[in-house]
């Protein structure tokens, strides 16, 4: 297990040379941590009455149900940031798929895989190692925002009741919890795609291909979330679990050194 | 099981890719701490054979032991005791000297890395420049720090596939002396060399190979297997008729007369040259000089190689 942290300080060590690298990771996180704040800036006084907003629609009636004891301007904010909480657990499955997507490929077309593959590193070690290496600075990344987030939400928010809502254990969840699951599964896709394929320009294009959509797919679902269901948040952690455990025993078994090593066609 | 003596045993070691038959039935030992050569033409198969017994492909069909481990059934042994320098020196650009190596190190669990890594550094005279990235590097000061990749871990089986290709003359003496040394420590060394001068000087043993066996012994050994042995007599003048003299011994093979040269094929000179010197003197010869012909490897390969 030594073997997979020697590992990730290399991988480290080896992209975090490039700023543009740490630029590409840290900026969509602290885009999604400011976008929000702007927003709460705005609708900061957008309007007193609870009932005031209802009578608008701008809020679907069944989020109203969640801003008991919440004025009307820490409903629409809380609507509003509600939408972002989402990206916010979105982002660390988008960020380091590029960086995945090279992790393998990347080694064989540098001529460094087959020193690498020569050296006693189990399987799943390097694996492991790749998929760590790619995720934990994006979820670090997108945790840092969050937090930035956070801090801002407390300065602006018109009531603090609106802070409590966005930062309950249910968001937290969330962000601290399935984020991080859903980097995992992107990763580890990218990570299988990239031990496929011979060339890293494809590698990445396939993966974003795959991944892309998923995010989509995992944006459109969770918008029930909106309405607050610990429930549903519950059971997509326990999804993931189950999800990240498999992909990654297949991508393990997937994994064969010698066709990685021997095939170019 | 292999033989104590063994330190690689290839029995009947097959690799094909889809149509072509990388390596067919191949079967030798090399015995522990010799430096073993493994000659060939581009594309016999020397490269697949050395990522088979490292334990990168595995065979076809076949088998082998590495430092008694079996191919196949014991990668993980193998890839722990053997050292191999690749054939293309693979290394992170982005990172310095000092970096790549210590990350294969702690790969391979080296106690004491920074130790190792000063002391192969400094070997191979890359010690000053250990801090750059070793995408700046020349092509033979990566090879020369690929060779102390190879060497960190102290292996006991070290498989060199062209480790003088793109190194000037003095690296590729240094890195010959050093590969001798690494003999005298008691290392097996595997030796893929196109450089057949470097192999008949270095080779305890040479297996010439395409595809599967076509010779293996010693350099001497295969020298004379080929074309017997040789021995040139320098004359102040050569007349014809001591050729003839020369000729009318039972014991003599062949004579040929170059310039003021005798070249007398013989199967045993140390006893025969006495006579011949004796008798040579007495009808009337001015010997200047008396020596062996060493036959060049190149020709000892040519012949193997192109039957
Ligand atoms: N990954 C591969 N896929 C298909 N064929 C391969 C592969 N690797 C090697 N071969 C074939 O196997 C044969 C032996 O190749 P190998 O690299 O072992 O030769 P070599 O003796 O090392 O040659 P060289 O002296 O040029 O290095 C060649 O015909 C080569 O084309
Ligand atoms: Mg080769």
């Amino acid at each position: 297990m030594r073997k997979i942290w020697i590992l990730v300080r290399k991988e480290w060590a080896e992209v975090f040379k490039n700023r543009f690298v740490l630029f590409t990771t840290a900026f969509l996180p602290l885009l999604f941590a400011v976008l929000p704040l702007v927003i709460m800036y705005a609708t900061g006084n957008y309007a007193s009455d609870i009932n005031d907003l209802a009578s608008t629609s701008d809020v679907p009636p069944e989020f109203m149900e969640l801003c008991v004891g919440l004025d009307g301007s820490g409903c629409m904010q809380y609507f509003l940031v509600s939408q972002f909480m989402l990206l916010f657990m979105m982002v660390p499955m988008i960020i380091p798929v590029t960086f995945a997507s090279y992790s393998i490929v990347g080694e064989k077309s540098t001529r460094t895989l087959e020193p690498l593959l020569a050296t006693p590193i189990k399987t799943i070690e390097l694996l492991t190692g790749k998929a760590l290496a790619a995720t934990i600075p994006a979820v670090l990344a997108t945790w840092l925002s969050f937090l930035i987030f956070a801090i801002g939400a407390f300065i602006l928010a018109t009531s603090p009741g609106v802070v409590g809502k966005i930062l309950d254990a249910l968001w937290l969840t969330a962000i601290i919890v399935v984020g991080p699951l859903l980097a995992i599964f992107g990763v580890t896709i990218a990570v299988m795609i990239s031990s496929r394929v011979n060339d890293p320009r494809v590698a990445e294009q396939v993966s974003a291909l795959f991944v892309l959509p998923l995010v989509g797919l995992f944006v459109a679902q969770s918008l029930g979330l909106i309405y607050l269901n610990a429930q549903l948040i519950l059971w997509m952690a326990v999804i993931l679990i189950v999800l990240d455990t498999g992909m990654f025993a297949f991508a393990t078994q997937l994994f064969q050194r010698e066709t990685i090593l021997t095939r170019w066609k | 099981m292999s033989d104590q003596e063994d330190a690689i045993v290839i029995q009947e070691l097959t690799k094909s890719f889809d149509a072509v038959l990388a390596v067919d039935r191949l079967s030798v030992s090399v015995h522990a701490g010799e430096i073993f050569g493994l000659l060939g033409p581009n594309g016999a198969g020397k490269t697949t054979t050395i990522r088979m017994l490292s334990a990168l492909i595995g065979p076809t069909s076949g088998r082998a032991w590495v430092a008694g481990y079996e191919v196949g059934k014991q990668n993980q042994e193998i890839r722990s005791t053997v050292g191999i320098l690749t054939e293309s020196p693979g290394m992170y650009d982005q990172l310095s000297a000092e970096r790549n190596l210590s990350f294969f190190g702690e790969m391979y669990e080296v106690a004491d890395l920074p130790a190792q890594v000063e002391r192969y550094l400094r070997m191979l005279g890359l010690w000053e420049r250990r801090f750059e990235p070793v995408g700046t590097f020349s092509k033979g000061m990566r090879q020369k720090l690929a060779i102390a990749r190879a060497l960190l871990h102290e292996p006991k089986v070290l498989f060199l596939d062209e480790p003088t290709s793109g190194l000037d003359p003095e690296a590729a003496l240094l890195v010959r002396q050093f590969i001798a040394e690494l003999r005298e420590e008691g290392r097996t060394i595997v030796l893929c060399t196109h450089n057949l001068d470097e192999a008949d000087r270095l080779c305890d043993r040479i297996a010439v190979f395409k595809s599967n066996l076509l010779a293996l012994d010693t350099p001497n050994a295969l020298r004379r297997k080929l074309f017997g042995r040789k021995v040139v007599f320098h004359l102040v003048t050569a007349k014809p008729d001591l050729a003839e003299f020369v000729k009318q011994h039972p014991f003599v093979q062949s004579v040929e007369v170059v310039d003021n040269k005798l070249i007398v094929g013989l199967d045993d000179p140390e006893s025969q040259n006495p006579l011949l010197i004796n008798g040579l003197v007495q009808a009337g010869a001015e010997i200047q000089f008396v020596g062996e012909v060493r036959q060049r490897l190149e020709d000892v390969y040519m012949q193997l190689v192109n039957a």
